[in-house]
């Protein structure tokens, strides 16, 4: 990685000390039963998210990424309440989404919208884009009249960058890039604080990624939205996010302001995760990763730290007990025994 | 490979089409796709959904699937056409000479059979082996592509198998008949980034070891970049580029390879969360186009930030480029004219 930046000065800058969060996540768990065998008894427990805590400020960006299975989807899902989590905290503009009925959590998610991967599936395939755009100025009462609504999702073409004539168009007939418009099209209608975008553009053709994530970059500006960008490509998220946290078989091991973490990251499944970036330039592309494996199943809990067993510099205490996100620098939080500085319990043993 | 070396080409294709009929249309999945592999080679073959990638390289092996079919065009693996033999000589290179490797290992391995067995089916099938000692070579072949206690895992169905085991098991069968030429789709799409990289280098060390050429397909630049040694962009069903591979990212020719590399994030250059003010990303414009509605003439050409008057009533053909770095070819008007004369 090319480190020629100066170093911020603070850390990321973009919430006043002391204001709270817009979203704020304590402790959150959500569990699965694991059903075997003819009887569908209960075999064990699948930790999809195990104690996961996060913050994002009104108009950040909070990248959460991780491999597949890390957690970070169900916890989006989870803050959403599209499923309900085990335990844990969730407060959204100091509400305590959790304790919500489900109308109140209806009238919620005016402020709290979401934008799913998949471009294809996330549109009902019978309605009009503009229906699609629409609905929730109509669920949540924007706009008075058809008219007015129909004025409304015309900007809102024209602001993603759909032509307003294609509001009369189904599903199938726009391709994955503009089917991705249409959905960011429908979170923004009704002027949220915050979007959860779940790997919003991995399933887009490579020179359709950049145009949506400019998108969001644009609107982010101009609406001061809050994102919970759900990631696994760290090149997109350096790009995107004010903060990162890096998820790990249910926990997140890491934060940091973004280019803290790019240039510093702590604990070792971040840097092998940096480490394994396919990167566009074949002389710089060809250095070998540091961790091999793959994440086990979470249905047998893991001794100790859960990264042990895949990695490179584990010792004995990483094998017996379980190391606790600690702050290493400023907004810089790891989970690893071998954190250098006074925070880790191994003191300084990390190269 | 050193430029002294005399390079025997292992495979070549000529003017390949393909078709597929689609609402009364002959849609054209691939259109004049002409290039070479060499012996020891890798060629990366890197293109956007839709652009004829994998249906290039299922045609390599006669496999694209009905009722698409291959309309013209020649392929000399070995000096052989492949195209001309009958379908029972085809079978002796089908997975024998030629193997595939694709993406979703879930759905290329069968559920019902031991990996061991369906790895040591091809030697069986192929009469190189009898089964008993097909299954040894099986519990080999799966050392070599790091399976840890293989002894034991000829015996584990797919279903018992992590993504990533899967995928080896993919590789290994695919190298059981010792083949020359390995087609690898998209090898590591279907995997996190942390095995991405091993498989790739796993498919590296295989190469050497076996003596393999490998037809690389994906759509990650990133990918490519850390594997080929020569890559060939597709675009809408047609070669836009071919290049050594260190020279098209250092100076890609053709405007859409470009526009490509533009579009890629590429790591430490961001600087995000520093100043406040993000960079955005170098977006191509407009969309891939649908097969069955190219734009007439080039068919980069509405996306093209360097279009000219000819590039909307002429289609380039990839020519020789002497311009640029490397034995290069380039499909487009920036670099010759209509006629094929150089600019």
């Amino acid at each position: 990685m090319s480190d020629g930046g100066v170093r911020p000065a603070a850390t990321t800058g973009t919430r006043p000390p002391g204001a709270p969060p817009l979203l704020e996540v304590r402790d959150l768990h959500k569990h699965f039963p694991l059903r075997r065998g003819l009887l569908s008894r209960v075999s064990g427990t699948l930790r999809a998210v195990d104690g996961v805590s996060l913050s994002i400020a009104a108009g950040e960006t909070l990248a959460l990424v991780g491999e597949s299975g890390s957690g970070k989807t169900t916890t989006g899902r989870c803050i959403l309440r599209l499923i309900e989590p085990t335990s844990g905290a969730v407060r959204f503009d100091g509400i305590d989404l959790l304790a919500l009925g489900p109308r109140d959590m209806r009238r919620m998610r005016r402020k709290l919208q979401v934008i799913f991967q998949d471009p294809f599936g996330s549109l009902n395939p019978r309605m009009r884009a503009g229906t699609i755009v629409r609905e929730p100025l109509e669920i949540h009462r924007i706009g008075a009249g058809r008219a007015e609504r129909d004025a409304m999702v015309e900007q809102l073409f024209a602001r993603v960058g759909l032509d307003p004539a294609a509001m009369r168009r189904y599903p199938h007939e726009f391709s994955g890039g503009q089917r991705q418009r249409i959905g960011v099209a429908r979170a923004l209608a009704v002027r949220p604080r915050l979007i959860i975008a779940d790997e919003p553009v991995s399933a887009l053709d490579v020179s359709v990624q950049a145009q949506v994530i400019n998108l969001l970059i644009d609107l982010q500006e101009e609406f001061g939205v809050a994102y919970l960008f759900i990631a696994h490509d760290l090149a997109l998220v350096e790009r995107i996010a004010d903060r990162v946290a890096v998820m790990y078989l249910g926990r997140v091991v890491e934060s940091a302001p973004a280019g803290e973490m790019f240039r510093n990251p702590i604990h070792p499944y971040t840097r092998a995760l940096l480490q394994a970036i396919p990167v566009p330039d074949p002389d710089r592309a060809r250095e070998k990763p540091s961790v091999g494996g793959e994440a086990p199943a979470t249905s047998a809990p893991i001794p100790g730290c859960r990264f042990h067993p895949r990695c490179p510099v584990a010792i004995e205490v990483c094998r017996r007990t379980d190391p606790p996100l600690l702050e290493v620098g400023p907004g810089h939080w790891a989970a690893c025994h071998l954190t250098p500085g006074p925070a880790g319990i191994g003191g300084g043993a990390a190269s | 490979m050193s430029a002294g070396e005399k390079v025997v080409d292992l495979l070549e294709v000529t003017g390949l089409c393909v078709q597929f009929p689609r609402d009364r249309a002959a849609m054209r999945v691939a259109d004049s796709v002409s290039f070479r592999v060499a012996e020891g080679e890798t060629l990366g073959l890197v293109g956007e959904s839709g652009c004829g990638k994998s249906v290039t390289a299922r045609a390599l092996l006669r496999l694209v699937p009905p009722p698409g079919r291959i309309v013209s065009g020649r392929i000399l693996f070995q000096g052989i056409d492949l195209l001309q033999l009958p379908e029972r000589e085809m079978r002796r290179y089908r997975g024998r000479r030629i193997a595939l490797v694709v993406q979703e290992p879930m759905i290329a391995l069968n559920p019902v059979f031991t990996v061991g067995y369906q790895i040591a089916e091809g030697p069986i099938v192929h009469g190189m082996m009898k089964k008993k000692e097909a299954l040894a070579e099986a519990a080999r072949l799966m050392t070599l592509v790091k399976i840890p206690d293989p002894e034991r895992r000829v015996r584990d169905y797919p279903h018992q198998m992590s993504g990533g085991m899967r995928q080896r098991v993919l590789i290994a069968m695919a190298l059981a008949s010792r083949p020359s030429l390995l087609v690898a789709d998209e090898p590591t799409t279907a995997l996190d980034v942390t095995l991405q990289a091993e498989i790739l280098d796993l498919l590296k060390q295989l190469k050497g070891e076996f003596g393999l050429s490998l037809l690389l397909i994906s759509h990650n630049l990133g990918v490519i970049a850390a594997a080929a040694d020569r890559v060939a962009v597709m675009y809408a069903g047609r070669i836009v580029e071919v290049a050594p591979v260190r020279a098209l990212f250092a100076s890609p020719g053709h405007p859409y390879t470009a526009g490509l590399l533009r579009s890629v994030p590429r790591f430490g250059e961001a600087g995000a969360g520093d100043n406040g003010r993000r960079r955005r990303l170098q977006a191509i414009d407009g969309n891939v186009p649908d097969l069955l509605h190219l734009p007439p003439g080039c068919a980069f050409h509405p996306r093209c930030p360097d279009v000219m008057p000819e590039c909307r009533n002429h289609t380039p053909m990839l020519r020789p480029q002497a311009g640029l770095d490397g034995p290069r070819a380039v499909a487009c008007f920036k670099y010759h004219d209509p006629e094929g004369n150089p600019r």
